[in-house]
């Protein structure tokens, strides 16, 4: 409601400007000559030093904006590729900045100095060779700098060797949440496809594949760190984008497709934690959140809990309604803890056993349900290899 | 009608001939001058809602979930319940306002409004090449938009599976409701848009090519009218591709056939999808979508161009180097598109190949920037409205484009993909920046259609307040996108994690609303002006170019009596040969006087 009047107001502020300039232009009566719409001197005058203040608020702006919300930014990233990412990002913001700040400051400056003058002439300045060649030939240069290290960059983060040691898990996308499927003991993922989908087989397996049958299907993410992680992704709806912006990772799952995106976890979630940056944006965060509880309180509804920091994989492909909320939580562990926590898992086989042994006979439709996705699942087969 | 162009005695029985009645001159006009006018209106209400549309979910961003009487009222019961607006709603809003803003006002209403103006005007022909294919493309266009809008009134919602509409998401009605009637109605607004588009652009193209006047070689032509040129040239290569797009989508949504689709279990169903793939739409997509971004660009770069050279009172700086960089961005907009797809799942090596051709695309626009300041540099600047406008481009071109060498590396790219950094990029290099070059053209133009002047003070206040909110929505904008802050979220308050940047939202809202609102000065000024500005003179920014060689009054085939010759480039500002400060095309070299560029 506050809102409301806030744009009645703006619309009445805008109303009385406008009241405003037709008086301004009312008092102008005598020089009401065609051309009084045209920039006189002093109107060239007074934008010229507009022009000069806008610069000073794009300048102050910017300096005000790195302060205030230059901390909010992903700080240090939670794996092993990320440092390379980032140093090429701090490079690129280098020479962005200094672009930016000259650019900007010649512009409004010529602006400001050269504004219009009734019996000034303007220099007849059509071209320049050497000029043009030389910011045609420095961008070309420090671009090819930044390509080759871009480059370089991509190809260490995305082509994962066939020879190199990593673990195996699968990403598996549905609208609006997301599973994992870890390999098992054999690191090798079992065949799957959406039309093995069937009660507790929720993201497909194939389980007549000998593959699949270490396969663990868990819906919260644990990592081991300083082990390089292969993820592979799959969808089985619409297009969603594994999100891990902590680890500077990011894949679209795409259905109909496998893809993947490996990396190598640096920290622990306990460490990350405790990393001074992050101790205080979650003392940040909690401080305006407990401010936020006690206006919920005061209106009757619960608080919010305090928060501690928790990896996130986040979708960031619009993919339906409940996509704003569709995201798992990653845990990177110790390899010991890691260890432990995979150790008592049971398998996919043997949660479909069970979940196949409890409502036995439930209802007879699953039967003839069940003989259906096998003929499809013949196709699918064929269809994958 | 080519044939007309050059034939005095013909001209003026033609318009003798000519009795209007009101539907011929005011609603199926086949003069260019008028259609333009039209383009211009219909281009100024879409503009109204799809700015309307982004102030609604700026607002859900800033307080989500709040009660607003004003969301009740304009969404109605079923998308907002007591004022709150639903998930459903805010996909949708976000889906038209970009479909709007970059198809109908962006594409059609800029390209439409000035080069159905200029082009004839400026290159001293009639009319275009044909009149009654221009009358077509219009009211296609017209047409569009109507079923475009009407889909909003559909009973699931509109279109929401984002402009972009990734198939399996808009294919499926089973994966949103807007993908049903919605994105069917998008889809048939979005096939006769791109037929309307391509008429436009095959008339512009032919009439540069064709009926120049005598004298007006093509390095003597306007530098509005090489971007003009260059953009029609650019849709006629990439609009079909999306209509391609479009049609296989409509085949897989109505038809059963597997283009995009395949292996999808939705709805406790396995679909019979077997083979497509949705990668395939993104290429697609994106063949026309990257160079889509130049569409919206060139034109308003090509504006800039010519009124930063009228109000410098100076030449454009590099003319040739002007034109060569139009025509590298063009070549090189075509084979970028891959850019928008690094984390697809395409081939990683693609990635590299388009990270490289995307960076070079750096360089003639770079090559532009800094003609643009060279040319104000000792210039004795005219500080209109329209050239606030092209200064305020000039700025946010330089601002948001530099962040596309982020975006353009598949290294950082990664990161900040789909993050509101991209959004904060795109719209401050194509949104704001063309939109401050279609605001440059009402402003300078405005005369020559209306034969009537905008108040300049008005004009004045219209820029301060955009410029200053443009900034102010946009610049912190990029803070909550390296944060990791994903965009196409109805609300961020289920991640704690994002808890801090919420006060950011807030303060990005205020000022969007702020320079929303102000947008009602101009299109006051606007409207009033068209009935109530004070009488426009012929060349009132002593500009060289042949469309002030007109009457001020419209009539049909422009010029009475012969059209002129021209002798001159269109940059002979403060020549140094004449005591005048600028030398409009049509006047004869003086005995001895040196072409004093290259």
């Amino acid at each position: 409601m506050t809102s409301l009047l806030v744009i009645i107001v703006l619309v009445l502020l805008a109303v009385a400007l406008w009241q405003l300039t037709k008086i301004f232009d009312l008092t102008q009566v005598g020089s009401n000559s065609d051309s009084s719409e045209i920039a006189t001197d002093n109107d060239n005058n007074v934008q010229g030093y507009l022009m000069f203040g806008f610069l000073a608020f794009i300048y102050i702006f910017s300096i005000y904006g790195l302060f205030k919300w230059g901390p909010l930014v992903l700080h240090t990233p939670a794996s092993a590729h990320g440092g390379e990412v980032d140093n090429l990002m701090n490079i690129t913001w280098v020479l962005i900045f200094i672009v930016q700040a000259i650019t900007q400051v010649l512009l409004h400056y010529f602006a400001f100095k050269y504004r219009g003058k009734k019996d000034q002439k303007a220099l007849y300045f059509a071209d320049n060779n050497k000029l043009e060649a030389i910011w045609s030939v420095i961008p070309a240069v420090v671009l090819a700098g930044l390509i080759l290290y871009g480059l370089f960059a991509w190809t260490n983060i995305m082509f994962v060797d066939e020879d190199e040691d990593t673990i195996v898990i699968e990403l598996y996308a549905q609208q609006f949440n997301w599973k994992a499927r870890y390999s098992g003991n054999d690191n090798v993922l079992g065949k799957a496809n959406v039309r093995f989908i069937e009660g507790a087989n929720a993201v497909g397996v194939d389980l007549a594949d000998p593959y699949s049958q270490d396969d663990i299907v868990v819906t919260e993410l644990h990592i081991p760190k300083g082990k390089k992680i292969l993820f592979k992704m799959r969808s089985q709806d619409v297009l969603h984008s594994a999100y891990m912006p902590h680890f500077r990772a990011q894949m679209n799952c795409v259905p109909g497709m496998v893809t993947q995106f490996a990396f190598e976890p640096i920290y622990t979630t306990a460490e990350y934690r405790e990393l001074p940056f992050m101790v205080e944006k979650v003392a940040n965060i909690n401080a305006l959140r407990s401010k936020k509880s006690i206006e919920l309180v005061a209106k009757g509804e619960t608080a919010l809990d305090p928060y501690t920091f928790d990896y996130l994989l986040l979708c960031n492909k619009i993919c339906g309604a409940s996509h704003y909320n569709m995201q798992m939580k990653i845990i990177v562990d110790t390899p010991e803890d890691y260890k432990a926590w995979l150790k008592d898992k049971a398998t996919i086989v043997s949660e479909v056993k069970a979940a196949m042994a409890e409502p036995a006979a439930a209802d007879g439709a699953s039967g003839t349900d069940s003989t259906k996705a096998k003929d499809t699942a013949a196709v699918a087969v064929t269809a994958m290899k | 009608m080519s044939a007309e162009g050059h034939d005095h005695a013909i001209d003026h029985e033609h318009e003798h001939h000519h009795k209007d009645t009101f539907i011929t001159k005011y609603i199926f006009s086949i003069d260019h001058k008028m259609i333009a006018k039209q383009y211009l209106i219909t281009g100024i209400i879409m503009g109204i809602i799809g700015v309307g549309m982004s102030m609604l979910f700026r607002m859900q961003l800033a307080w989500p979930e709040e009660s607003f009487k004003i969301f009740n009222i304009l969404l109605g019961d079923k998308f907002a319940p007591n004022g709150v607006m639903t998930n459903d709603i805010y996909l949708a809003l976000v889906t038209i306002h970009g479909t709007i803003m970059v198809f109908f006002v962006l594409t059609a209403a800029l390209s439409g409004t000035f080069s159905n103006l200029l082009i004839p005007l400026q290159i001293g022909a009639r009319d275009m090449a044909s009149g009654f294919m221009n009358m077509i493309s219009y009211w296609l266009f017209f047409l569009s938009s109507i079923i475009m809008v009407s889909s909003l009134f559909v009973e699931a919602g509109p279109a929401s599976a984002g402009w972009t509409i990734y198939p399996p998401l808009s294919a499926l009605p089973q994966a949103i409701p807007g993908s049903g009637l919605g994105m069917t109605l998008w889809l048939v607004s979005m096939a006769i848009f791109i037929a309307s588009s391509l008429m436009g652009s095959l008339n512009y193209v032919v009439t540069v090519i064709n009926l120049r006047t005598k004298g007006m070689t093509m390095t003597r032509l306007p530098l509005t009218i090489w971007a003009f040129f260059v953009t029609a040239i650019i849709g006629i290569v990439s609009f079909p591709v999306l209509l391609s797009a479009a049609l296989l989508l409509i085949f897989d949504r109505s038809f059963g056939t597997s283009f995009f689709l395949s292996d999808i279990y939705i709805a406790g169903e396995v679909l019979h999808y077997q083979g497509g793939s949705p990668v395939l739409f993104e290429h697609l997509f994106w063949f026309l979508g990257h160079p889509e971004v130049y569409i919206v660009l060139l034109p308003a770069l090509g504006i800039t161009s010519e009124v930063i050279a009228t109000n410098s009172r100076k030449p454009i700086f590099g003319y040739r180097a002007m034109i060569m960089s139009i025509l590298a961005i063009a070549f090189l907009s075509t084979i970028v598109w891959g850019h928008h797809m690094f984390i697809s799942g395409m081939n990683p090596f693609l990635g590299s190949v388009f990270t490289f051709t995307t960076l070079l695309i750096a360089i003639p626009s770079a090559v532009k920037a800094f003609n643009y300041i060279t040319t104000l540099w000792k210039g004795n600047l005219q500080l209109n409205p329209a050239m606030l406008f092209s200064i305020g481009l000039v700025s946010t071109f330089i601002t948001g484009g530099l962040t596309g060498i982020i975006l353009g590396d598949s290294t950082l790219d990664i990161n900040v993909h789909d993050t509101y950094f991209v959004v904060a990029h795109f719209h401050l290099v194509m949104g704001i920046s063309a939109l401050y070059g279609m605001f440059a053209g009402i402003y300078h133009w405005f005369p020559r259609m209306f034969g009537r002047m905008l108040n300049k003070n008005l004009g004045y206040v219209h820029f301060w307040v955009t410029a200053i909110c443009a900034y102010g929505v946009f610049f912190p904008m990029h803070f909550i996108g390296l944060a990791g802050l994903p965009r196409r979220y109805y609300t961020n308050t289920n991640f704690p994690l994002f808890d801090d940047l919420q006060n950011v939202n807030v303060l990005i809202t205020t000022f969007a609303l702020i320079g929303g609102a102000f947008q009602l000065v101009f299109l006051y000024n606007f409207f009033s002006s068209i009935f109530y500005g004070k009488k426009a003179v012929q060349n009132p920014w002593k500009s060289n170019t042949l469309e002030w060689t007109a009457p001020v009054e419209h009539i049909h085939g422009n010029w009475p009596g012969e059209i002129p010759h021209v002798y001159r480039w269109p940059y002979d500002y403060s020549n140094p040969a004449h005591d005048v400060d600028f030398v409009p095309q049509n006047v004869p070299m003086k005995e001895g006087e040196e072409v004093l560029h290259h």
